[in-house]
């Protein structure tokens, strides 16, 4: 599903230059659920950006469902991020002014979805997170775990190949968090191919592998034994 | 480009960001407002010289016979030539669309004029109702000869400032009897004119009883008109020159004068006097044109303004959109098609108010200077159009801008 070949990627500020990724190698077959962990400032969401297309590289390949990504123009890069991808944010980042339902319609709009077809799939999505009684709220109306919730349909809402989560439990409370990841699992026991970046050891240990970055290179990836968050007992 | 879909989306935008598109409503129809009455203010101000300048009789032709000086088909100078109603109806006729006011003029000199025991000789001039706006005189009793007097023959007179002085010694003078050579006239009005005491030394009586009175036929001793007027002074005086030159040769060949002989027929017109009026109006007109394009390019000015926060307050949302799969011209689509919406239906409103208010109160102000200010409706329409491609224009690059940075930019954006 994901394959990348020596990623390099620097960030230019004036003069001074910072290279970020050194040389990713790294693959994620069809239904995986992955975590990206490693330290503030190792370069997790500079990776996952260019995973979700919505940076690029420097140098290196990057193939996504068999199709290259490499110099896209901004209207492709759309395209693909439309029907490859969906997005879940540490700021949930919906749109304020639009009710959780017309957030989650929005990826179908930009797919050309007649708007009663788009309403109805919007709705199985929210059914699906569990806040159909919430369609009409405002986000600012909606808690965190509830405004992830609606950001996670949103994401599933184009049917994408990959979710792509950039610290999704980052501004949630450890039960909200272990709610959405029970969500996010069962979204991948439906098969999804899941990326998720955290810092955080337990949501780490909710996926099945976890990939380890330091200073912008995997100094670890390895197989784990996936922990169910229904079963987890917070404290 | 402009689906059904896109319309829904910038209604639910549009909805949902009330006071946003408030306050971009606001300024626009407001901007639209101010220009609109200024325009008409200018409007107003020109028809107010227009009327100021009206009692000069811009543009005033004048037209009297004499005796001929050249020899011609067999006649002799010195032929005395008389016009009369036939020439006056045939000019008349002839220029119907470009005369504004008009009148024949059939006129006695040193008439002995007398009121109880006061009397003087004056001047006594059979004149139609136009020629009180052709002579600049202004009421200040009574009235002006009508169409009925002339009509009916009526012996009624209206009397200068100068005669009434004479005669009535500032007493009442309406309603009163004057002898005129001696036929009873009865004074239905006075008269100032600017031209001071000569020009306030004549009565005026209906045209049709001074023929009648003085055994003068359908003769007549001069004939007087105004030309409609024009914008430009240029075409003022074009359309004069033309109108006196055809004029006289129209009265040449009727009575038989030499074409080469300027003494029999003489057409003369006062144009010299209109050329201050087309300059003052010429004068406004620039100003508020000025004031106008400078209003529109404010207009704009503002327009753009409000056009670079709301994209840069959107900024975040586009990037939003741009995650999720929004293409950059489908986000510049989609803020113009907002913002053209939005300043096209301001504008509308802005419009319809300002010439409500140009309705109600316009007829109503009648200064010195400025009267009935009103404004021409496509041009009113052409601003608002103006205004909204101007500000689409503006729109535009910062839209462009924005749907061209990276989505993680923009994302970033907090
Ligand atoms: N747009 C940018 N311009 C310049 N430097 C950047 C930019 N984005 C990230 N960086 C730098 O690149 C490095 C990696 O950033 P990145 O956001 O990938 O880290 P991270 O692993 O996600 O950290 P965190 O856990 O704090 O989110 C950091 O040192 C950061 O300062
Ligand atoms: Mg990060």
């Amino acid at each position: 599903m994901i394959e990348i070949k020596n990623l390099h990627k620097s960030y230019h500020m004036g003069k001074n230059s910072l290279h970020v990724l050194k040389g990713i190698n790294f693959s994620v077959s069809e239904g995986e659920m992955v975590s990206i962990m490693g330290s503030s400032g190792s370069g997790k969401s500079t990776l996952l950006n260019i995973l979700g297309i919505l940076d690029e590289a420097d140098e290196g390949t990057y193939t996504l469902d068999g199709t290259l990504i490499k110099n896209l123009n901004e209207k492709v890069a759309a395209r693909y991020r439309n029907k490859f991808l969906g997005f879940i944010f540490q700021s949930f980042n919906l749109i304020n002014y639009k009710s959780a339902l017309e957030n989650v319609a929005m990826p179908l709009y930009y797919q050309g979805v007649k708007r009663n077809i788009r309403t109805e799939k919007a709705m199985h999505y929210l059914e699906k997170v569990g806040l159909a009684d919430w369609a009409s709220h405002l986000p600012s109306e909606l808690s965190g775990g509830q405004k992830q919730r609606v950001a996670i349909a949103r994401a599933l809402a184009s049917d994408p190949k990959v979710l792509l989560a950039d610290e999704p439990t980052g501004a949630l409370d450890t039960k909200t968090s272990y709610e959405v990841m029970d969500l996010i699992q069962g979204i991948n026991d439906e098969g999804k191919t899941i990326l998720i970046v955290t810092h955080e050891e337990d949501i780490a240990h909710m996926t099945k592998r976890i990939v380890n970055l330091k200073d912008g290179l995997i100094i670890d990836d390895s197989v784990v034994n996936q922990v169910r968050a229904k079963n987890e007992a917070y404290v | 480009m402009f689906s059904l879909e896109r319309w829904q989306e910038i209604f639910e935008a549009i909805g949902k960001n009330k006071l946003r598109t408030f306050l971009t409503g606001l300024s626009v129809a407001s901007g639209i407002f101010i220009l609109v009455i200024l325009l008409a203010i200018g409007q107003g101000m020109s028809n107010g010289v227009a009327k100021e300048f009206e009692n000069d009789a811009t543009n005033r032709i004048s037209v009297w016979t004499n005796v001929t000086s050249v020899e011609y088909k067999g006649m002799n100078p010195g032929r005395r030539i008389e016009m009369d109603n036939r020439d006056y109806n045939m000019a008349v006729k002839k220029n119907s669309d470009k005369i504004e006011l008009k009148s024949g003029v059939y006129s006695r000199w040193g008439q002995l004029t007398t009121y109880k025991k006061e009397s003087g000789s004056y001047r006594v001039e059979g004149v139609g109702g136009d020629y009180q706006f052709l002579e600049n005189e202004t009421l200040v009793a009574g009235r002006y000869i009508n169409q009925n007097d002339l009509n009916y023959f009526e012996k009624n007179a209206v009397i200068g400032h100068q005669v009434f002085l004479d005669l009535f010694k500032g007493k009442n003078a309406i309603g009163e009897y004057i002898d005129i050579g001696g036929i009873k006239f009865k004074v239905v009005g006075v008269y100032t004119d600017p031209g001071g005491e000569r020009e306030e030394t004549r009565v005026f009586i209906p045209l049709t009883t001074a023929q009648r009175v003085y055994n003068a036929g359908d003769k007549l001793r001069s004939i007087a008109f105004t030309l409609q007027k024009h914008d430009k002074y240029k075409d003022a005086l074009a359309a004069s020159e033309a109108f006196s030159a055809e004029l006289e040769a129209d009265l040449k060949a009727k009575h038989t004068i030499a074409p080469e002989d300027n003494r029999a027929v003489n057409v003369n017109n006062t144009l010299e006097n209109a050329k201050r009026f087309y300059d003052l109006n010429n004068m406004i007109r620039w100003f508020f044109w000025g004031v106008g394009i400078c209003t529109i390019i404010a207009g704009v000015v503002g327009v753009s303004n409000i056009m670079l926060i709301i994209v840069k307050e959107r900024t975040k949302e586009i990037g939003i959109r741009k995650a999720i799969g929004a293409e950059p011209w489908s986000i510049i689509g989609m803020i113009l098609h907002e913002s053209i919406f939005v300043t096209a239906i301001a504008g509308f409103v802005g419009l319809i108010f300002s010439l409500i208010l140009l309705q109600l109160v316009g007829p109503f102000i009648e200064m010195d200077y400025i009267r009935n200010p009103s404004v021409d409706f496509s041009v009113a329409i052409t601003t608002v159009i103006i205004l909204v491609v101007a500000g689409a224009i503006a729109g535009f690059f910062p839209a462009y801008r924005a749907a061209n940075i990276k989505p993680i930019d923009a994302l970033r954006d907090e």
